[in-house]
């Protein structure tokens, strides 16, 4: 048992076979909860806490892990070149767009940036928790790089990024129904400007529409937030 | 398949090298997906195309493809149970925050139609 857990830890396969397993486990969960359920028993959280035991149980360390799990994150950037399709489905909108995203995407990457820095300063942070938070809006390769340049902690930004996104992905949709955001332009740029591509992933599933302007919403505001992180930790 | 991820390899390593020679502060594949949008609406290939195979195949499972990071975040969360008031406060009241104000900005700009249509 011990060598065949040896040579587990060095090949892809365990990690390969965890991700794809927790994955289908949690998309099984999901069709077979009630529908109140639903929402919370998002794949991606199920999938995290069967690999995260897992990998506890078998006492494998994340590094090890990654020799496999890194070969389907590495699709992490053809999936997001592929938001390019939807888009293109959806461009006959994109004239009557044109202002709205060029207004509310850059005030949202403003908001994003001074309410994260903000909250930190009131609920009794400090200053490097601040830089940390700072660009969490942006998607988690973009958000890691901006904390590297401002002074924070890239490790934490990447956690507070995809955290961001799975609240997204559970939460979103009810909140915007709750909120009277109906309009299926609107709800995309809304949930790609807060919680890029993990909240992208559960608009593609709501509306062809919600995703595709989720997907270019993230895009933008990636984009914004590392032009704009640092002007407004300035003026802050 | 094969046809349809060489394009969006491609693009990404279009990207990768634009945003490298021109020092950008822009994710690669981010700049890939840009400009395979342009060359979309420029050419207009056909709806079988096995570029949108692929995208559709890929997109479908979108999620999947970000549980690896999220794994790391386990191994993180002792970090955040450190400060968890200033953290986890302030990361939900930013994300309502963006959330509504770009949700509520974008239906107002969009004028009268926005409520009812594109259900």
């Amino acid at each position: 048992m011990n060598d065949a857990l040896d040579w587990l830890r060095t090949s892809p396969l365990l990690g390969l076979f965890l991700t794809l397993f927790g994955y289908r486990l949690g998309l099984e969960l999901q069709q077979r909860v009630p529908v109140a359920w639903k929402a919370v028993a998002q794949p991606v959280l199920v999938a995290l806490v069967v690999i995260g035991t897992s990998l506890w149980a078998l006492d494998i360390s994340y590094d090890d892990y990654l020799v496999g799990g890194s070969i389907i994150g590495f699709f992490l950037g053809p999936a997001t070149v592929a938001l390019a399709v939807p888009l293109h489905r959806q461009a006959h909108h994109l004239g009557r767009m044109f202002v709205p995203m060029v207004v509310a995407l850059p005030v949202g990457a403003v908001i994003g940036i001074a309410t994260g820095v903000l909250a930190v300063r009131l609920l009794g942070g400090d200053h490097v928790l601040e830089l940390t938070m700072a660009p969490k809006s942006a998607t988690t390769p973009v958000s890691l790089a901006i904390s590297t340049s401002i002074g924070g902690l890239p490790a934490l930004t990447a956690v507070l990024a995809i955290v961001t996104g799975i609240i997204s992905a559970v939460a979103a949709p009810a909140l915007l129904d709750l909120a009277r955001i109906r309009d299926r332009r609107a709800r995309g740029l809304a949930i790609g400007a807060s919680s890029h591509g993990i909240g992208t992933s559960r608009a593609l599933r709501e509306h062809p529409t919600e995703g595709a302007f989720s997907g270019l919403a993230m895009g933008l505001t990636a984009l914004l937030v590392s032009l704009l992180t640092p002007i407004v930790l300035i003026l802050l | 398949m094969i046809n349809g991820l060489l394009w969006l390899l491609g693009f990404q390593l279009v990207g990768e090298v634009v945003v490298r020679s021109l020092h950008l502060a822009v994710p690669g594949p981010v700049v890939g997906m840009v400009l395979l949008f342009a060359v979309l609406q420029w050419r207009r290939p056909p709806a079988g195309a096995n570029l949108f195979r692929a995208a559709d195949g890929l997109l479908k499972h979108l999620q999947l493809l970000f549980i690896p990071a999220g794994v790391g975040v386990i191994t993180l969360l002792h970090v955040v149970g450190d400060h968890p008031v200033p953290i986890v406060g302030a990361l939900v009241v930013s994300w309502i925050a963006v959330l509504l104000v770009v949700g509520w900005l974008t239906q107002l700009l969009l004028g009268r139609d926005a409520g009812a249509a594109r259900r």
